[in-house]
Order: structure tokens, then sequence, then C-alpha cells
């Protein structure tokens, strides 16, 4: 087709039509559509899913007429728009006084079409693109077209959990925008907020059992018209947050930005015509569609790839008051995942077997799940900035509902669910990287992602005398997964944003009463490999200038949340290291030594000989705490960890085992113990490995591994005497019952493994633990008046 | 789109190839001659004749057996684990680091797993010794199946190659 052609067939559509629609007195009146076809935004949507689930192809759009007919419009398009979007981002940042913000970039802009889904978005926290996408198919599923209405200028705003949104710190804006008096799109914007009003300040936060300790949550209300915020918004969101000025001007940046966007959309419809506008945010999405098609065929193998993860909820330990009784107990996240490649290059991810929802913060909504995904997918699967919910549509994804990734009920709290979100996806990576290794792409191999913690939290009165609270976006810089080809980036770069940065140390002495006495490589936090997993690093805080003041930690600590792959180490789990009562007011004044830099051997004690011997020292692996009381002068360690390694660590070259001794990456013991190499130490204290010694003495190594292991069926045995007996711990059983409960598959597949009696079962009521939700729930669909937004097989 | 010499492939998988050479192969569109330059390479470092079909990992293969062309799961050091449809897992040799001492060889104290929350199963070769595998668990786990590749669609349908002879 021609273009002139083209452009008469895409203006061809008609101006907004009179609709029907009920009033408030029983009756009928009628108002103009939103949309030039004369549809309601729900049957417009409707349309849209109808004819993708007919043809298998996004809207029903069969050939990219705009791309394939005229190529350059459509570059031309998608290049100004997707550089506006990021243009808009780096440029409204700069408004927002939050480090989270500006110096993380813990924001996202994203551009919608009519029916909400998403066209093409910045950089940034890009998981985002999926959960304002939830709002704004919320918002059309629930008429908000005839109430509260939706108008030019008119400005909406959400963060709740139970729509789609990953934790309720990431506010969103959302603008429509109209063209004449036609609603032509959406733009959404989200920042991470520093604090929304938990019960403990930070913007995520432990202890809850429930959605109502999460903090304050806005379900898409209208908050502005005309452009400007209402006054009742303004005055009630301030006074909701701990931290107000941030909330202000973190607003501001949003809405900025937003109609940065909006504002661009309009040139380019004036330019190009509504009708190529209009074309090209359809024709985009199915275009992403079959980009992520063709990129699981290009770089993928088909078949079935297992994986699992997990991590800890430590929950008994006496530091984690909870709000509610029931909620006091260990457990574990399970999240297995089967990615089933088609020959046709479709595939499904599955995570039938997951565990259920809890009564802690760590949910997490079947949207934040998926979204989050093309985060990580983002950075290998489809590297590129044609990202949008085009691959949404690519993608089956089967989330049981009434796991921790798809709760059934209501009252679930998210506020950290970052705690089993970069958990559960970290088996992703390692089924991802099974096909690139295999395929021969090993650039593209990671072997997974580290935990992106601890998360230091807290607050109280600050420097400046105001009510405050802290959350240390470090963890933005975690160590990353070794490559078949290379180590992982040492404290470099964080799964949910692919622009991650571990911030300026002066910047956060401005934002938190804390001053560093340290900031250092972890020694021996990234795991072994043949190439290792980039190191974590540390950094110690002394709280100054402080009144009234609380921190707690939040983290992995008695279990990796992350494996090794292909023969290589997980990464090294967390601790944690606090002090009070340490003296040092008198050591700085003294002049005597002080804790300063690195925790290297957190059993040698090296900051406990340096404060006062009466100190009160917290040093264990309970990495996961709630408010604790800290006074001026007291301790606290912010360990980030590191990521796992690839490969036999006897494979890994003498030289860069050198190197990492001399960069403080690994332990001297360790490096004897698990790579096997001989080692010296020069009188400048250089270290240096015996290359040859080396070899001999790893040949032996191989030898002691054969000697000490014993064949798998045999270990089985054994095993399944153990689960005979019900022998582990609470924890473990209680994470298998769940699982069991939620999954006859999962339950007979593990009968089956392990050889069990039919009759053998796990039941939760037999643990002795608080067995709260295991039979009683109430999703949020059984309100009256609410219709949920339902994205995936459940 | 790109092409890599044979010489440039053999450094990938030595692990020399150099910074601009990968951030190449990272940032542009995917060389679909790739794997049969790939197994070449591979099928050159070891040292039996078995005609790989499959890398599964730096020392695990599915190779065509040269005998009687049935399709096994093989080590480096010529070590047949089983068919190549089995879990080869289940054919390895098991160490299983399920106590704080165990632990204590791998990490420092404190940035190890808790063994009642999660252990470590490192399945290594029978004959050389080569850690395959390690699996992070929590007791009582099955062991995982990790990978049923489809090979004949793979190999007809995706990168057009002629499928191995199959015994088996």
């Amino acid at each position: 087709m021609k273009k002139d052609n083209l452009k008469t067939k895409v203006e061809s559509i008609s101006s907004p039509e009179l609709i029907v629609v009920p009033d408030s007195s029983g009756g009928t009146s009628e108002r103009k559509s939103l949309l030039a076809s004369g549809l309601t935004l729900k049957e417009h949507r409707d349309g849209v899913l109808l004819r993708t689930k007919q043809t298998g192809k996004y809207n029903g759009i069969a050939t990219l007429d705009l791309k394939e007919n005229d190529p350059i419009r459509y570059e031309k398009l998608f290049s100004k728009l997707r550089g506006g979007l990021v243009h808009s981002r780096e440029t409204a940042k700069k408004i927002a006084a939050s480090p989270i913000v500006e110096q993380e970039g813990e924001l996202c802009f994203t551009l919608y079409n009519a029916a909400g889904d998403c066209v093409l978005t910045s950089t940034g926290i890009i998981i985002h693109v999926g959960t304002m996408g939830a709002a704004i198919k919320y918002m059309i599923e629930n008429n908000w077209e005839d109430n509260p209405g939706i108008n030019p200028g008119d400005m909406f705003t959400n963060n709740d959990c139970s729509i789609g949104n990953v934790h309720p710190c990431d506010i969103a804006t959302i603008v429509p925008i109209f063209w004449k008096e036609e609603l032509v799109g959406w733009v959404g914007g989200v920042t991470h907020v520093i604090d929304t009003g938990s019960v403990s300040p930070g913007s995520m936060s432990t202890g809850q059992a429930t959605r109502f300790g999460d903090g304050y949550q806005i379900t898409c209300r209208k908050t502005g018209i005309k452009d400007v915020p209402l006054r009742d918004w303004l005055h009630e969101s301030q006074r909701s947050t701990r931290t107000p000025k941030y909330w202000i001007l973190d607003e501001r940046t949003r809405i900025a930005g937003c109609h940065m966007i909006r504002e661009l959309v309009e040139e380019v419809i004036e330019a190009e015509g509504l009708g190529a506008y209009q074309k090209f945010a359809y024709e985009c999405v199915e275009d992403g569609r079959r980009g992520l098609l063709n990129r699981v065929k290009a770089m993928t193998i088909p078949g079935t790839y297992r994986k699992v993860a997990f991590t800890d909820v430590p929950y008994a330990h006496p530091d984690v008051v909870t709000s509610s009784p029931f909620a006091k107990l260990d457990t574990i996240m399970h999240a297995p995942a089967e990615i089933t490649i088609r020959p046709d290059g479709s595939w499904k991810l599955d995570f039938e077997g997951a565990s259920r929802w809890g009564w802690h913060s760590y949910n997490a909504n079947q949207v934040a799940f998926t979204s989050g995904i093309w985060v990580m997918l983002t950075q290998t699967l489809v590297p590129t900035e044609r990202i949008n919910d085009g691959a949404y549509y690519a993608t089956e994804f089967r989330l049981p509902k009434g796991t921790w990734m798809n709760p059934d009920d209501r009252r679930t709290g998210h506020a950290y669910a970052w705690h089993f979100l970069v958990a559960g996806w970290s088996a992703l990576w390692r089924g991802m990287s099974q096909a690139y290794f295999s395929r021969g792409y090993l650039e593209e191999v990671n072997a997974g992602n580290g935990n992106t913690s601890n998360w230091l939290q807290g607050g109280g009165i600050n420097q400046d005398g105001d009510v405050h609270a802290v959350n240390s976006f470090e963890p933005a810089a975690t160590g990353t997964g070794a490559c078949a080809i290379k180590d992982g980036l040492n404290h470099a770069a964080a799964i949910w944003n692919p622009e991650g940065d571990m911030g300026d140390i002066e910047i956060w002495e401005m934002a938190e009463p804390l001053l560093y006495l340290g900031r250092n490589v972890k020694t021996n936090s990234g795991g072994y490999g043949k190439y290792r997993g980039g190191c974590g690093f540390e950094t110690l805080r002394m709280v100054w200038k402080a009144s009234d003041w609380t921190m707690f930690f939040m983290g992995n600590g008695y279990m990796n949340s992350d494996w090794g792959f292909m023969g290589g180490y997980p990464s090294a789990t967390g601790y944690r290291f606090e002090a009070h009562d340490t003296d040092l007011k008198e050591r700085i004044a003294q002049g005597l030594p002080l804790p300063l830099g690195a925790d290297r051997v957190p059993c040698d004690f090296d900051y406990e000989s340096k404060i006062s011997e009466n100190a009160r020292v917290k040093r264990d692996q309970q990495a996961m705490t709630t408010e604790s009381l800290f006074e001026n002068y007291d301790l606290y360690l912010n360990y980030v960890r590191g990521g796992p390694g690839f490969g036999d660590a006897l494979d890994r070259e003498a030289k860069s085992v050198e190197m990492d001794l001399n960069t403080r990456a690994v332990l001297p013991e360790f490096a004897e113990k698990v790579y096997g190499a001989v080692i010296s130490q020069n009188a400048k204290g250089l270290w240096c490995v015996d290359a040859d010694k080396t070899e001999t003495r790893r040949a032996e190594m191989r030898k002691e591994r054969i000697a000490r292991s014993r064949p798998t069926r045999e270990w089985m045995k054994g095993e399944r005497e153990k689960i005979l007996n019900k022998d582990a711990s609470v924890q473990v059983r209680h994470m298998f019952a769940t699982s069991f409960g939620l999954s006859e598959k999962f339950l007979n597949d593990f009968k089956t493994f392990w050889e069990l009696p039919q009759e053998w079962q796990l039941p939760e009521s037999e643990l002795g633990v608080p067995t709260h939700g295991m039979t009683s729930r109430m999703d949020l669909s059984q309100l009256p008046d609410v219709t949920t937004i339902v994205l995936v097989e459940e | 789109m790109p092409t890599y010499t044979r010489e440039q492939i053999g450094n990938m998988v030595d692990g020399k190839l150099q910074s601009d050479s990968v951030h190449r192969m990272l940032s542009m569109p995917k060389d679909p001659e790739r794997f049969e330059i790939y197994l070449d390479v591979l099928q050159e470092k070891v040292s039996w004749k078995d005609k790989i079909i499959l890398p599964l990992g730096p020392h695990l293969y599915i190779v065509q057996s040269l005998a009687d062309k049935k399709w096994v799961t093989k080590c480096s050091c010529g070590h047949i684990f089983g068919d190549y449809r089995e879990n080869w897992k289940l054919n390895a040799l098991l160490y299983v680091r399920d106590t704080e001492e165990a632990m204590s060889q791998v990490y420092p104290k404190l940035m190890a797993p808790d063994t009642k929350w999660q252990v470590y199963r490192e399945y290594c070769c029978p004959t050389c010794g080569i850690m395959q595998d390690i699996e992070a668990p929590t007791p009582w786990y099955p062991v995982i199946h990790d990978f049923e590749p489809d090979i004949d669609a793979y190999y007809k349908e995706w990168v057009h190659l002629p499928l191995p002879e199959r015994a088996n």
C-alpha cells in the first residue's frame, strides 16, 4: 500500500459518537463516547482481546501495514516517541529530591494505547510497563469512564497492590491523552517513594501480617483535574507519609514527565495525523509480540526446562515483631519454574507447585510477577528498546491461584514483595541460560541474579530535626551472576533496574543521619566457579545527629536465593551486624582506633575489638528484622550480596584466583579450600598462586570429591527414610505442606519421585504452627462491584 | 547479521574473547550459524569420537555413541551417565553439604546457609571428579530433571541440520 492510501485508510475513523449510559436515577442518559468508534473503553478493550484470541495476533493485526509499507515513517514514529519517553524521564527526575529517584533512577514513564496496552516505555524500573497497564485496565473494566469520569487534564494515582502494583511505595500517576475529544491513549509515570506511611519507616516494611500494615494505598483515584492536583489529595497524601517533602517532589516529577509525554504525543499526531498514530499504537504491540517469538527461536532451544528457587522467612526469631500472632512462624518461599518452549517458538512459564502466600509483606500480585520478568528478559532475551506489551501477549503464564505470586486473599501484604520476586526469578535465569549455553550463545549466559539486599531502612528524627524515613538503595549495585565466558560484575547492578547505581556517599549522608565508616568490596560474597559471581559490597554506618531513631534489616540470611550454575557455587548468604552502646563518641574524642572499613571475616570480630567491650552486638544470620532502637554512635553494617558462580571452581585459572586474592574478592582460606590454590604472600603483601602446584592439588581434590561422594540413588534411600519419618525442620515441612495444599500435581510428583506410599501426606495442621489462611480465604473479586484484572492462567 | 570465525568461537569457548568482541556479540543480532561452529569447536576439544549432539554444560554433552548410534549423556572425560532422556544426576556421584561443618569448608561462618533450611548437593563425575552441578534446595527436595530438550524439532525446524541417527 502506498503511503497516501495508507494515510487515507487510517484516518477515515470518525469522530466520537454519543453513547447511552445508565444514570443515577435508574434511567439512561447520553454522553459522548471517549472513542471515535462510539464504543465504551471496556467494549473497545473486549474487542482487542477477542481479536487477539481469535487470531493469535494482537488486535487481529495480520500484517504490519505501517511498518511494512512505510518503514521509515514507522521508525520515525518509534524513535520520536521512544526518545521522548527517555528524555522526559531524564528531565523529570531532576525535579525529585529523593536520592532513590534522582540518584538511583527509580522511575519510569510508559505510553499506552486506549486499551491500556503498553506501546513504548522509557528506561528505568520497567516492571511498571505491566503494573501501570493493569491500573489502566482496572479503570476500564470498572467503568471509571462513567464515574469518576475520564476527561482531558485529569490525573489518576494508583499504588494498589491488589490491582498489580509491586509494592505500595511505587506510586503511579496516570494521565489520559486526548486528541480533540477522543481518548487516544494514556501515559503513566512511576516513582519509588521513600515512605508510604506503613507500620515502620522506609519504603518497604516488615512485620505487618496484612495489607492493612503496608501503608497508604490509593486505588486509581482521580487526583487532578485540568492538570492541577486536587487540594484534598495534596493534603491527605502528604500527611499519610513520613516524608512529605520528598513525596510532593516525587509527585511533581511524575506529573512533569507525564505532561511532557502527552505534549509529545500531541505533536506527533499534529505532524503525522491521528490515524497514523492510532495505527502505530496497536501495530507496535503486535510488532513486539512477533519480536519476542523471533528472539525465542533465534536464541533458545525447544524443550522443557525445570528450575527452582527459595528464600527464607525467618519470623520465629524474637527480633521479628509481627503485628499478628499467626504470622509468627518460620517458613520458606518455594518457586518452581517450568519453562516450555515449543517448536513454533511459543512458550509457557508455569509455576505449578509454588508455596502459598503468607502473613508477611513478601507476597506479589500476578502482574508484579509477570511484568517483572520483562525487566529480567530485557537484560538478555530482548535487550532492545522494543519492549512493550507485545512480549506479554507472546507469553503464556501460569500462576496458580493461591500461590504467593497470585494470592487469593484480599488481605495479603506486599510491601517487600521483592524479597520473593528477586529469588523467584533467579530460577528463570538458569533456565534461559541453559538454552543459551546449549545453543552456543555463551555471552548471554548468566548464572543468576544476586539477592538485592540488604535493605537498610528506618527512621525517626533526622539531622535536620525533621520526621524522616530512610531507605538506602545501595543494593541497586549488587554483584551480578557469572557468565559462561567471564566473571560477574562486582557491586554493579540490580535485577529490577538495569540502570542501577549504588549512589554517592555524600548524597546518602545528606539524606540519612548515618555517617560512612567504610564502603568496601564484600570479600567472599560472590559464588565460586570457573567464572565467579560478582562480589557485593558492604558499608558500615554510624548513627549521627539523629534522635528517636530506629532501623531494621531486610534480606536473606539462612538461605541463598540463587544457585550456582553448571558446577558453580551459589553466592554467600547474608548476615547482620549491629552494635549499640559502642563508646565511639569517647573513642573519637580520644583519637583511639575506630571500626573502619570492611567486616572482612565475619567471625574475626574486628569491629568488636574497636568498640566498648560492653557494647551490645548482634552478629548472626537473622538478616530479616523489624524496627529496633538506635542511638547516636551505634553501628549498622549494610552488606549487599554477591552473585552466583558458573562452572567447576577447580577450572578457574590460577591467575584469576591470584587476582581475586589481591583484590580481596576471596579470602585466602577459601582460595585454598575451594579453588585448590597453592598460595603464598610476598613481602609487599601481594598474593601469588603457584600454577603447577595448584594443578597437582586440584587433581587430588577431584579424587577427594569422588571418595567423599556416593551414588545419588544410594543417597536417595536415606533421604526417603527422612521423609517417611517427617525428619526436617518445621520451615521445610511448612513450605512443602503449603505447596502440597495448592497442587495435587506437585504432591503426586513428589510421592512418585520418592516412591512414597499412596497414603503418605503432610497436612499443615500437623505442624504445630499457626494455620491462619490454610482454609479460609476471600479474594478481592468477591467484593461487590469489583472486576479484577486477570492476565494469567490461574 | 554478524558472523564470527571459528577462531573467535573457539576463543569464546575458552573465555579468551576480547571484550570488544563480547560487547559486539551481546549487542548485535545473533549469528544463526553459531551452533554448528560451536559443535565443531567442542568436538575438537574432547578426546573421544562420539558425535556431540547438544552441549549441556562445560563438561557434559548429549552425544551419539560411535559404536551403536545410541544417544547418551557423556562427561568430557568419557564417562557415560546413561540414556540422554534420563536425569543424568541420578547416575552421578553426590556429596551433600548438610552440616555446619561441611558448609564451613566452602564459606566463612555466617556466610553459608543454615542446613536446617538449605543444603548443597554437589554432583560430580564418578570417573574424573569434575563438578557437573550444584543444587541448593531445601532438604527433601526431589532431584531436579533440569532440561529435556526437543532435539528433533531443534535440528529439523530451527537450525535446519540433519538429525544424527538415533538407535534408542
